[in-house]
């Protein structure tokens, strides 16, 4: 049985027929959108390479069936930047250094925004290691993320002060 | 991955209809099913899509004091929301310590109640499990089971209930609703979840058809507020399961422990609870020979189920710091690695 789906991407709609229910999320964007920046690590929800917003919330992309997603707001590495112009949390991995070989980079952006729009760490090193703890590095530049992170949470809180100034 | 049906029905009638056919199981976030499924220790033939139903994702305040949880609301929802958080703070603290945050966001309050065993026999299709095959026999019995149960273990089963967020609910008394083929009913949290005897293979009190629809914390559970913690002793301090944990919440009075509330996870297939640890504590000061008594009393029937006398002992200790840390007084804000024995919690007795 063929099922019709809904999503938007990126900010565009896009429209799918599964013919099996079983594709992921993350499967759906990269074989179908050809939207490869979206990793797939362990496949399991253990690694958070796939990590994508749904509807504003960071999770794992792995984990979610495409069919159950019926008209969710998905945003992906590919959509984040505007234009040439990097997203904040991207310059910031690139300045501090907060990667090597870049394969869960995307998800550590993906995660880093998600964290940053849910409130909870602040500008607090702890708090951030933790907020983060669903990404794993392998090549451990875990001193390059949190410091990219801290940055970006920086200059979110000094844009968000001018604002209300 | 095998092959299944996938439905999505319009009302909560239709899904119990729809699941209450042999091989259909329902879906709500998928984050513990379709992993399951990926490593096909579980193989239904239809998914029931729960996720579309209307009214059950609100966190409402009845009048009587209580409080309902939509088995819809996302773990994230409910640690975060403030009032939540300031009137059940040990069960926003054992949230806040379960899983990663992209898990959080996605799972539910339902779907962690029912969230399987990660008992690693009961994921390696290659061995023998009682619970994923009846019958076939427990290789975690004489294997690698120095995490396994100490409480309330079978020779059939020696697996642990994984979950933290049922550790303090079952504590504070919450009740679980339940929608199914005869209509509502309503049970104990501390019911729901079977010991294994020499039936692991049912885990639960639920039937075909049953839809776990709201958890409710009744009035009195928000008068530990003052008092409550859950504490989680872990092989990583984050995003790790329970090797044992403890939800411990007091009331106290003019320097004496009016009532004590105790329940422990990773030791037992079911979320703990300790009632002749709680009975030691009424009346009497909140001092550490209280709580080492206590201690005592939690683990009285403990037994190692193989290479795990150790969490014996650590879960003693992991009580007595449990309910010192909450004598001590719900702080503020939640510590930065919530539940941890190793946060920097200002005040902190040490046990």
């Amino acid at each position: 049985m063929n099922h019709s789906i809904s999503l938007t991407v990126n900010g565009a709609r896009r429209d799918f027929v599964l013919d099996d229910p079983r594709v992921t999320l993350l499967d759906l964007l990269r074989e179908r959108l050809h939207l490869t920046g979206t990793k797939k690590g362990c496949d399991r929800g253990q690694c958070g390479a796939c990590t994508i917003l749904v509807d504003g919330k960071r999770i794992n992309s792995c984990l979610a069936l495409a069919v159950s997603h019926d008209g969710a707001d998905i945003l992906t590495i590919e959509g984040v930047a505007r234009g040439d112009q990097l997203h904040p949390v991207q310059a910031a991995f690139i300045a501090h250094d907060g990667f090597q070989c870049g394969f869960c980079t995307p998800g550590q952006i993906m995660s880093a925004i998600g964290m940053m729009s849910e409130a909870q760490a602040g500008r607090d090193p702890e708090r951030i290691r933790e907020c983060m703890s669903g990404n794993l590095c392998r090549c451990g530049a875990y001193a390059g993320i949190v410091d990219a992170v801290l940055e970006a949470q920086g200059h979110a809180d000094e844009t968000n002060q001018r604002r209300s100034a | 991955m095998k092959p299944f049906d996938y439905v999505r029905p319009a009302t909560v009638t239709e899904a119990i209809a729809a699941a209450a056919q042999p091989g259909a199981v329902y879906l709500a976030a998928g984050t513990n099913l379709l992993d399951l499924m990926k490593g096909n220790i579980s193989r239904p033939d239809r998914l029931v899509d729960v996720t579309h139903l209307g009214g059950l994702d609100g966190i409402e305040r009845l009048a009587d004091g209580g409080l309902r949880i939509g088995a819809l609301v996302r773990n994230a929802d409910l640690a975060h929301d403030a009032d939540f958080a300031r009137s059940y703070p040990a069960v926003a603290e054992a949230l806040l310590s379960g899983a990663s945050a992209q898990l959080r966001n996605a799972a539910t309050v339902g779907g962690n109640l029912l969230q399987r065993t990660r008992c690693a026999y009961f994921y390696d299709t290659a061995s023998r499990c009682n619970k994923r095959d009846a019958g076939s026999g427990c290789d975690a019995r004489h294997g690698e089971n120095r995490s396994h149960a100490v409480l309330g273990w079978s020779e059939h089963c020696i697996a642990t209930h994984p979950s933290d967020f049922c550790v303090p609910l079952v504590a504070l008394d919450a009740v679980v609703e339940i929608e199914g083929r005869n209509g509502r009913r309503e049970i104990a949290l501390e019911a729901l979840h079977r010991l294994p005897g020499d039936a692991p293979e049912r885990e639960s009190a639920l039937e075909p058809g049953d839809l776990i629809v709201a958890v409710r914390l009744p009035p009195v559970a928000s008068g530990f507020a003052a008092h409550a913690r859950y504490l989680k002793v872990r092989e990583r301090t984050s995003y790790a399961f329970a090797m044992v944990s403890a939800a411990a919440a007091l009331r106290i009075e003019s320097g004496k422990i009016i009532e004590a509330r105790l329940a422990l996870g990773g030791v037992a297939a079911k979320p703990w609870r300790a009632r002749g640890a709680e009975d030691v504590l009424r009346g009497v000061a909140p001092t550490a020979d209280a709580f080492q008594e206590a201690g005592w009393r939690a683990l009285t029937d403990a037994k190692p189920s193989g290479d795990n006398a150790f969490k014996i002992e650590l879960a003693r200790r992991i009580v007595v710091r449990a309910l010192a840390l909450a004598a001590a007084g719900t702080p503020a804000r939640l510590p930065a690695l919530p539940a941890s024995p190793f946060a920097s919690t200002t005040g902190a007795i040490h046990a």
